[in-house]
């Protein structure tokens, strides 16, 4: 009685808590870095009042994001007004149950027996992060429809034709992995890695850069920002979104921005494997534990997502589709039968 | 219509290099992150001042808050000719006169009311060129903020010289 109740409900209960807490807070720093590369890349200093050189702005943002006065406007229709932002932002950290941070551990003797450090390992966990992560854009279009306002409008049917068209090259450019990998389950696309000798961005360099621009798109950042153009549509689809329920929208955007990343690092870069994990003289590289790898190839990825934004203008709607369907559609259908052949050639 | 001379300005057709912007994409990428580590590594072209601690240096006749001069016995120098008023062309200067009671013949009135309201002022130094007794002149103070529109109206005791004129931080003036 004793044993499965440690199992299932202390362990897992205790794994969601820390899970969580490091999100929320690795989320609201991300807020803080993005500021903070954006100004150096635009020579300027960025945030450096609140406290020490800065470091206490996400507190101070959150507080005032807490008190801030919560708008509904006139002609909204207040339930899903309310829904929208608890809609987008619930997927968002509910991909991360799947995702792996590293191989069963001993947190380095703390623990009497080893524990992975992911939530769970589903068989079909890919799937599991491309259904949930595909809810979030509900909560984009309902969120701006339910404003009554042009704007906001204009923002959630744009990302609802941006989510539409990006969905498909991306999952082309992850049935590349999966030829590869053969499994659905993250874990065991980690494990293929290590038993292949070689991450899968070499094989899958083409599939991988698709993955990546579909990811950007997906996540509507710069320079697909479409749906929350600034200088077209005030703020998009949370135009009319004010106080906590604007966080949650904001909050959300940065999760997804984490679960691309994560997701690239598990598909494409080995996740937790250090580089060039079979390589018997790089074994000095393995004193860093794996979760750090993890963390340093999604910290990587982020880099790359707002060096991106400091740098790119945005796509005009049609340039959008242009580059989602005539280039990377075609693209990605051919790096499949490409990746396809390889693996006939080398495993059949 | 033949005969015409013109220049061919079409660019002709864009070549697939360019049209599938890999190249400019690499160079702007390279751009932003050359800025970015410059800067991550001691801020060597970052052009802010820090505002508060450290101040921009403005020039020695810079048009700041007026001043209204006094005379040696601490009396204003103002005459009460309405010159400045009537060229203020923001209106904001407000003028009552009275007699003065110690009046010779270089003067006769002095101001029983000065306001100058600092919110329409234009700062221009019209008032200080129309004046005829260099009784207002300004100083180099600019930083101006008021809790209420009431404050910024302010009257001859906050406008008079304090001190010895070779205290206070001069701005524009005749003759400067």
């Amino acid at each position: 009685m004793d044993q499965p109740l440690y199992q299932f409900i202390v362990i897992p209960l205790v794994k969601i808590v820390v899970i969580l807490g490091v999100l929320s807070l690795i989320v609201a720093y991300l807020t803080f870095f993005e500021r903070k590369v954006l100004a150096y890349i635009q020579v300027r200093l960025g945030p450096n009042r609140v406290g020490p050189r800065g470091w206490l702005q996400p507190v101070a943002d959150a507080l005032k994001l807490l008190v801030k006065e919560d708008l509904v406007p006139g002609g909204a229709q207040k339930f899903v007004f309310m829904l929208a932002p608890a809609l987008i932002i619930v997927p968002a950290f509910l991909v991360f149950a799947v995702i792996p941070f590293g191989p069963a551990t001993r947190l380095f003797g703390l623990l009497p027996e080893a524990i992975p450090p992911y939530l769970t390992d589903v068989n079909i966990a890919l799937l599991f992060v491309l259904g949930i992560s595909s809810i979030g854009v509900y909560g984009i279009i309902l969120g701006g429809w339910a404003s009554n306002n042009k704007f906001s409008l204009m923002g959630a049917l744009r990302s609802g034709a941006q989510m539409i068209s990006y969905e498909v090259p991306m999952g082309f450019a992850i049935i590349s992995v999966l030829l590869m990998a053969g499994s659905l389950s993250l874990v065991k696309i980690v494990e293929a890695q290590q038993s292949s000798h070689l991450w899968f961005i070499f094989p899958g360099l083409l599939g991988f850069g698709i993955y990546f621009i579909c990811g950007v798109a997906e996540t509507n950042r710069n320079p697909f920002d479409l749906p929350e153009a600034e200088s077209e549509l005030v703020a998009g689809f949370h135009t009319e979104y004010s106080g906590m329920k604007f966080a949650f929208f904001f909050l959300a955007e940065y999760t997804n921005m984490l679960v691309v990343s994560s997701l690239a690092t598990v598909l494409f870069l080995g996740g937790w494997l250090r580089p060039f994990p079979n390589v018997a003289w790089l074994g000095f590289l393995g004193i860093v534990p794996p979760f750090v790898w993890f963390a340093l190839k999604v910290a990587g990825f982020i880099f790359v997502y707002l060096w991106f934004r400091g740098t790119f203008p945005r796509y005009r709607f049609d340039q959008l589709m242009h580059v989602g369907w005539k280039w990377l559609l075609p693209l990605s259908l051919a790096n499949v039968l490409l990746v396809g052949l390889i693996v006939l050639l080398v495993k059949g | 219509m033949k005969d015409v001379p013109t220049i061919n300005v079409d660019r002709g057709p864009i070549p697939f290099s360019e049209r599938i912007y890999l190249g400019p994409i690499v160079k702007g990428l390279a751009v932003t992150l050359r800025h970015f580590l410059r800067n991550l590594f001691g801020h060597r072209d970052v052009a802010t001042i820090q505002y508060p601690e450290v101040k921009r240096q403005y020039s020695e006749r810079l048009r700041g808050r007026h001043i209204l001069t006094t005379k040696e016995d601490g009396s204003l120098r103002c005459v009460a000719c309405f010159m400045c008023e009537t060229a203020c062309p923001a209106d904001c200067i407000t003028i009552v006169a009275e007699e003065d009671p110690e009046a010779t013949v270089e003067w006769e009135k002095k101001a029983a009311l000065y306001e100058i309201d600092l919110l329409r002022c234009v700062f221009c130094g019209y008032c200080v060129d129309a004046c005829p007794k260099e009784a207002i002149i300004m100083s180099r103070q600019h930083e101006m903020a008021f809790g209420a529109r009431e404050e910024a109206v302010v009257g001859i005791d906050e406008l008079r010289q304090k001190g010895p004129i070779e205290d206070q931080d001069l701005g524009y003036r005749p003759y400067f």
